[in-house]
């Protein structure tokens, strides 16, 4: 690869102290004073990070391109700092064979933004019946090592149990998409004050509660690796961490995970108020209790990692009535405002939580390591001083069902690197 | 006067004492012969119906007549998603056609929230999903107002399924505005979970509660909810929630029975109590029409 090389002045890696990075042939060449290079990016007051690396992605191709592509989902990727993303299995048609994951996998290749790395269906179609081939996604071109039903639980527990045990055989992880879905028939929004309020069928955080217990106790005795997705209740943090303190008593690696969303970290169900579905999101938003323990289980390790969930779609989908409109939000571009106004500039519990780990988590070892001479040129670039507002026209996702329009948020990428090129340059992609 | 009438709670004391007595004023134009008024002429109210509701329909077309406004029923059955246009289209029709108020029920809790939002005109909820009816409300507060002469220090009892109950809910935002106390009573499973939070008193046994009411409002109760468990069978919830014979005998001598109807006969209404001279079900129907004319009357009246 003999691009231009880069001279970042100035940078200071994961809040350190300031010095200069030189990105030669896609790797971090050299740090330190009087380096030179083809171009100079003035990093004073910068922050570098390994790139970020984003466990829950929906980029919607193959099967509804109006509301994303890889390719623009992988240019909001880079725009938010991102390198990676997990991109989920239910498209159209399914995740669920080595063809689509490879399709997918190809894509991402071609768009160059991010690596694109594919999860791949549990079950066939997602329903919950019977075992997608989930070795033969392992071993195609794409390499899957993570499987997920998500937007369904795979809530048969013989079923689970199987899956769990039998990714053990390439490394794999199930990725739980916690719901029992006999207490959320026909759930709209958490089940509580607001939910009787507004007369919206309520989704119990039992519900979530409860798959994870099963699920943690699964993985425990078949000695498999879990991990949960979009963890959402005050309740699920407590089950959480009892299975993690269970699994510090056997001194073995931990093997069960979880990721918590932004919007989780944020905002409550009071926003629901206003029936405008851009609030619609499965799991729901929950209570302000919920999401100040979840921002306490982040910094204190209970919670692994920061996803997004992102989640296109198409506008006719959203301006409806909140009971027709699809669950989900858009939130690659705004994660690591969302996580720096909820957590504050820590930025190795942010590396920890939006890189290392989830990059430990989808297997990307190219993924999640500090800058520095040697390691891939794989970073991302980020003041922290700016503030911006949330312009959903001025997304680069194709969709603009943001919640977080009009919001002033801190912390902007300026910049990022995938193996020494950029993606994004001056806040913009480069293309 | 306000712009919307969404909710119940858009409303405060002042504002739901004013329509009660716009409203008995409406009912005397009914006592004419001429029973219409010129207030509305020129004026445009479409009744935009996603659900079937002869009575409601008719009540609020009634009402918009006797105002002398124009009235267009749009008659939209089944979900607009399933059904090709969706609402915000349908919402720009109706702006277009120049809807002064768009009177709307709706399948789906919210659905006049996102009208409202898409409409220059007024939007009046005739009842959304699971969530409100207002006038419903109003015109109930208005029968026990003409009934008993007071709605301050009221008791009344609400009974049966709460929990998918858009009438439950705008009756308790009101009645506690107009200072009454409201008693929810049901089985368990039909009071929502969150019903802490509101200003009531909740309770799962109708016979304590009944000596204590001077108003008890039996809720419809549909049979297909045994069907979720809700329930295990229309006999049981008959015979632990219905209002029979011997129910009403429980009751202070000066208390009525009230029913939004349709009732089901037998299930949650025993025929003698709907038909007794405490039920105040076909007044309520009567006084449906004068408090929409009043509602009408208040928020497009006053705008030209």
């Amino acid at each position: 690869m003999t691009g231009p090389t880069y001279l970042l002045r100035g940078v200071s890696i994961v809040g350190g102290e300031p010095t200069d990075l030189l990105l030669r042939d896609g790797v971090v060449a050299r740090a330190g004073r009087g380096l030179r290079a083809d171009e100079r990016i003035d990093a004073d007051g910068l922050v570098a990070l390994p790139g970020l690396v984003d466990l829950h992605t929906h980029l919607r191709e193959p099967g509804r391109e109006d509301a994303e592509t890889v390719e623009s989902g992988s240019r909001a990727a880079a725009l938010g700092g991102y390198t990676a993303v997990c991109a989920m299995a239910n498209t159209d048609p399914v995740a669920d064979t080595a063809g689509v994951v490879e399709q997918v996998w190809r894509l991402g290749r071609e768009a160059g933004l991010v690596d694109v790395q594919p999860v791949g269906a549990v079950t066939v179609g997602l329903r919950g019946e019977q075992l997608a081939e989930l070795g033969a996604m392992a071993t195609s071109a794409a390499g899957v090592r993570m499987f997920s039903d998500d937007g369904h639980c795979v809530w048969d527990a013989r079923l689970m149990r199987r899956a769990l045990e039998y990714v053990k055989a390439f490394d794999g992880v199930v990725a739980q998409h916690a719901e029992e879905p006999r207490l959320t028939d026909g759930a709209q929004l958490h089940e509580g004050d607001v939910s009787a309020r507004l007369g919206l069928t309520g989704w119990p955080a039992v519900a979530e509660e409860a798959i994870i217990a099963r699920d943690v106790l699964l993985a425990e005795h078949v000695g498999s690796r879990l991990h949960v997705c979009h963890v959402s209740t005050a309740g699920s943090v407590e089950i959480l961490r009892w299975a993690k303190r269970r699994e510090g008593l056997t001194g073995r690696p931990s093997r069960v995970t979880a990721e918590v969303c932004p919007h989780h970290l944020l905002l409550t169900d009071e926003r629901a108020a206003s029936y405008d579905p851009v609030f619609k999101v499965n799991p729901p938003l929950r209570t302000q209790s919920d999401v100040d323990a979840l921002r306490a289980a982040l910094v204190e390790g209970v919670i692994d990692a920061v996803a997004t969930d992102h989640a296109p779609h198409a506008v006719e989908d959203k301006e409806c009535e909140w009971a027709y409109a699809r669950p989900g939000m858009v939130g690659l571009e705004t994660a690591l405002s969302i996580v720096l106004d909820a957590v504050g500039p820590d930025w190795q519990l942010i590396a920890e939580r939006m890189s290392r780990t989830p990059a430990r988590i989808a297997g990307l070892a190219e993924h999640g390591n500090d800058p520095a001479p040697g390691t891939a040129a794989t970073l991302t670039l980020v003041d922290p001083a700016a503030r911006w507002t949330v312009d959903p026209n001025a997304l680069a996702s194709r969709s603009r069902n943001t919640p977080y329009a009009g919001l002033t948020l801190p912390g902007r990428v300026v910049a990022t690197f995938l193996r020494g090129v950029p993606t994004v340059l001056d806040g913009k992609a480069v293309r | 006067m306000i712009k919307h009438l969404l909710s119940a709670a858009d409303l405060d004391a002042d504002g739901a004492t004013r329509v009660l007595d716009t409203a008995a004023e409406m009912a005397s134009v009914a006592g004419r012969e001429v029973k219409k008024l010129p207030t509305l002429r020129g004026r445009t109210v479409v009744n935009l119906f996603y659900e079937d509701s002869t009575r409601t329909r008719i009540s609020f077309e009634a009402a918009a007549k006797r105002l002398s406004a124009d009235v267009i029923n749009f008659s939209a059955k089944g979900s607009s998603v399933s059904k090709g246009e969706s609402l915000k289209d349908t919402a720009l029709t109706l702006q277009a056609m120049g809807a002064d108020a768009v009177v709307v029920r709706h399948p789906a809790s919210g659905a006049p929230h996102r009208l409202a939002g898409w409409v220059d005109g007024s939007v009046l909820n005739a009842g959304d999903g699971t969530h409100e009816h207002p006038t419903q409300a109003l015109l109930d507060a208005y029968t026990m107002r003409a009934r008993l002469g007071r709605l301050s220090g009221l008791t009344v009892a609400i009974v049966g399924d709460v929990l998918h109950s858009r009438v439950a809910r705008s009756n308790v935002l009101l009645l506690h505005t107009l200072g009454a106390d409201v008693t929810l009573v049901g089985p368990p499973t039909l009071l929502p979970v969150g019903v802490e939070g509101w200003p009531v008193k909740t309770s799962y046994d109708l016979d304590a509660v009944l000596p204590t009411v001077d108003v008890v409002m039996m809720l419809r109760v549909q049979r297909e909810r045994m069907a979720d468990s809700y329930f295990p069978s229309a006999r049981e919830y008959a015979r632990r929630y219905g209002l029979d014979a011997a129910r009403l005998a429980r009751l202070p001598d000066h208390a009525v029975v009230m029913h939004p109807g349709p009732m089901n006969r037998g299930m949650e209404i025993a025929p003698s109590v709907a038909d007794s001279p405490r039920s105040t079900i076909v007044e309520q129907v009567a006084n449906g029409v004068a408090v929409r004319m009043a509602v009408l009357y208040l928020m497009l009246g006053g705008s030209r």
